[in-house]
């Protein structure tokens, strides 16, 4: 049996493969690049087009596996997707952890309160968030199978990664996209993990010269789209060096598309007319590839950018510009990477009345102050703690003087030096990793243990007068502690929780990355220090023979990680007479 | 299931030819290509396919040209450019565009072909041409005595397509337009 590694990334995904020993290897994935045109790609660009046939005739879409195709996922759904935004579904997982909307129903494309007010568009599928990753998944799977008919995916090992920072029922979620997408039997893994294991896998065993006891790395991943911070402590295991991931960041919207898209408006406006929406894109991409430039090693003075005419008059209607390395500089690095102090504060919104809905983006651009408050919460001022290595990954980390900048404040902050890893491709990573995970799994490498990263707790009411005006106050139960590792349970003490038979019960669920002393059975405030809410979870025992609506079951709680690496909360009678699970409630939020 | 797609293409997802298709594209050269000796065209290893219905071998040769100039102006507008008179224009002006024409279809290239000189060797050098060479992958300048070996200066290295991973194609597309026209609403 393979093991199959998949990258489900915010803008890209990729996959890879390995046996059980021996190299791991990337797998090139077919997909439609143009109308009516398939070819391989390194990776898998994380877009679903769902256009109607006036705008995109099913028979372009087919693939070598399919008939014609009502919806396209990759390249040319990115490049034909930017003409038809309102067709696009783009960082479909970052929708999947976004608790302002109901994840299993029909709102992508996501269209805002006042165009759905508006009239049903003509055509042209919508999808849920769920549906919309499956549907990626489910491209990965046939285009494997299609290579290689001999070994079908849904029979092979699967490991799908996921952002360190996805909640419990982005996890689940993640695994139910899986299921629909024909993959059964999948293991999560978390990608700053990943990354650290691509690395392994790259240095074989020349990692143990690299690292010592007592050495803390930071896995630092800026995507297209995303920011995802791990810390990894090495410790001492009966004379050999054990991996334990110690922390991870909160999900940052925040990446090098803001980055482009800065570079965009600064270069627009010297180009002193307006765009129309396609040249807008072409000098998106011109910025892209001039940053890439610009922050690289033995970068020049200047990049010329030119938007080619939109006719076909294509030297007349040019419009040319330059980027300095000056201006590059002063704006990419000073505005998304500045000088910070350690205790440095990212900015936060301050929340409106009224907000619209959508994608919860990073209110402060500056990716070195999410870095500084990251350390600082779990360095709790202990500059010993703070990180002596640093691994990169994301496409965004490629540049030179971007990584420059991080050690730098690294070092200034840690007051020694702080040392880089080599890693594996950083786009290709995280696949390959999850492979190699796979290895480790059957025995074959050095595992990072961690167990969850955060504790989880349940709300009860407590018991008190009422009071007009004033709701009970809420205690957080730890059901969770953190660090419990896969495949462990435990089991609350008894306590005075019942379940009312024909009623859904519904209890407040939260989360807290940072206190790690808090055990299973705890009872604090709710409004603790570092608790944040999460969706609820419910549960409806029905009535049956034995059970009476109304009727009061006393139940104890019990907490499992599985296998799949995903948590799960059951709720046994205390006579015996039966054990439930708690769902994770995924409907809107209020 | 494939029967939509012109097998000619089947080859770039690393799969069986159909006979059909084996003339358009070059042997594969063995993994060492340090000499320019003649090389058998290998034959193509035979899984069967199914007898499918498909156009004339002839219809595959335009559509796969058509497709291949699509690509060249959807990625570096090369149509355009080459469609447009440039009297009048500044080589500045020219150079700003040519620029982004180039990286365009560099990328073509880089993606779907793999090319290498048919010659090892630097130009202007003196090499040598054995016996039994193919006169189509060397060709000679000038008067040729007697039998080969042959000295001679290598003028131009030449250019051996190693590898094609062009895009597989749907069948029932319109290939005839290369462009379409683009209307914003």
């Amino acid at each position: 049996m393979k093991i199959l590694g998949i990258d489900l990334g915010t803008t890209n995904s990729a996959l890879a493969v390995a046996d059980t020993e021996g190299a791991v290897r990337t797998q090139p994935i077919a997909q439609v690049t143009g109308p009516g045109e398939v070819a391989e790609r390194p990776t898998l660009p994380s877009f679903l087009l769902l256009p109607s046939e006036l705008e995109v005739p099913a028979a372009q879409l087919q693939l070598p596996w399919s008939g014609p195709l009502r919806y396209a996922v990759g390249t040319f759904a990115r490049e034909r997707g930017a003409e038809l935004p309102h067709r696009l579904v783009s960082s479909a997982k970052s929708w999947l952890c976004n608790p302002a909307i109901d994840r299993t129903s029909q709102v992508l494309p996501f269209r805002g309160a006042q165009r759905e007010l508006e009239l049903e568009m003509e055509g042209g599928e919508r999808v849920s968030p769920v549906n919309a990753s499956a549907r990626l998944l489910a491209h990965l799977r046939a285009a494997w199978d299609d290579a290689n008919p001999d070994e079908p995916a849904a029979e092979q090992e699967v490991l799908i990664t996921v952002p360190a920072s996805f909640d419990p029922v982005a996890r689940e979620l993640t695994v139910v996209a899986a299921r629909e997408a024909g993959l059964d039997r999948v293991t999560l893994l978390e990608e700053p993990q990943a990354a650290f294991y691509a690395y392994l896998a790259a240095r074989g065993d020349a990692w143990r010269g690299d690292l010592a006891p007592g050495d803390v790395v930071l896995v630092c991943d800026v995507g297209g789209g995303t920011t995802d911070f791990s810390l990894i402590e090495i410790t001492d295991d009966a004379g050999d060096l054990a991996l334990e991931r110690i922390a991870v960041g909160d999900h940052i919207l925040l990446g090098g598309d803001n980055m482009d898209l800065a570079l965009a408006a600064l270069v627009g406006k010297e180009l002193g007319r307006p765009l129309d929406a396609l040249q807008q894109r072409a000098l998106v991409h011109a910025c892209r590839r001039a940053k890439e430039l610009l922050l690289g090693d033995a970068a020049p003075a200047s990049a010329p950018i030119a938007i080619l005419g939109r006719g076909s008059k294509l030297v007349g209607g040019t419009l040319k510009a330059e980027v300095t390395r000056d201006q590059a500089e002063r704006l990419l690095i000073d505005g998304f990477f500045p000088q910070v102090p350690a205790d440095a504060q990212a900015a936060r919104r301050r929340a409106g009345g009224l907000r619209e809905i959508g994608l919860p983006y990073a209110h402060d651009p500056a990716i070195t102050r999410h870095l500084a408050e990251f350390l600082a919460r779990f360095s709790a001022g202990d500059r010993g703690r703070l990180p002596s290595h640093v691994l990169f990954n994301g496409g965004v980390m490629k540049a030179a003087k971007l990584k420059a900048r991080v050690v730098e404040l690294l070092t200034a902050w840690a007051g020694r030096d702080v040392r880089v890893l080599a890693g594996a491709d950083l786009d290709l990573a995280v696949a390959l990793g999850a492979a190699h995970y796979g290895q480790v799994r059957r025995g074959k490498g050095v595992r990072i243990r961690g167990g969850t990263a955060r504790a989880y707790y349940i709300g009860i009411e407590s018991a008190m007068p009422a009071i007009p005006g004033f709701a009970p106050p809420i205690k957080a139960l730890c059901v969770a502690p953190q660090g419990l590792e896969e495949g462990q349970a435990v089991a609350l003490p008894d306590d005075e929780l019942g379940l009312v038979v024909g009623e859904i019960q519904t209890f407040r669920f939260f989360a807290a990355a940072s206190r790690s002393g808090d055990e299973a059975g705890a009872l604090i405030d709710a409004d603790s220090d570092g608790l944040v809410e999460l969706d609820p979870v419910e549960k409806l025992i029905a009535s049956d023979g034995e059970r009476v609506a109304g009727e009061l079951v006393p139940v104890r709680l019990e907490a499992h990680v599985t296998e799949v690496g995903t948590l799960e909360l059951w709720c046994v009678a205390r006579d015996g007479g039966g054990r439930w699970k708690l769902e994770y409630s995924v409907r809107e939020r209020g | 299931m494939g029967l939509a797609f012109a097998c000619f293409f089947r080859v770039l997802f690393g799969k069986q030819l159909p006979p059909a298709a084996v003339a358009l594209l070059p042997a594969p050269p063995p993994p060492s290509a340090a000499t320019p000796e003649v090389r058998p065209p290998s034959p193509p290893a035979a899984r069967p396919e199914p007898e499918r219905p498909r156009a004339s071998t002839a219809q595959h040769h335009r559509d796969g040209a058509l497709a291949l100039l699509a690509l060249l102006q959807r990625e570096g507008r090369l149509v355009d450019f080459l469609r447009e008179p440039l009297d009048g224009f500044s080589d500045g002006e020219i150079g700003a565009a040519a620029r982004d024409v180039h990286r365009g279809c560099r990328k073509v290239l880089d993606q779907h072909l793999t090319f290498e000189p048919v010659m090892p060797g630097a130009e202007e050098a003196k090499v040598s041409v054995p016996k039994g060479f193919d006169a189509a992958e060397i060709r000679l300048i000038g008067e040729a005595r007697g039998e080969p070996p042959f000295r001679g200066t290598l003028r131009h290295h030449g250019w051996r397509v190693v590898d094609a991973r062009l895009p597989a194609l749907a069948e029932g597309i319109d290939r005839m337009v290369i462009a379409p026209a683009e209307v914003e609403l």
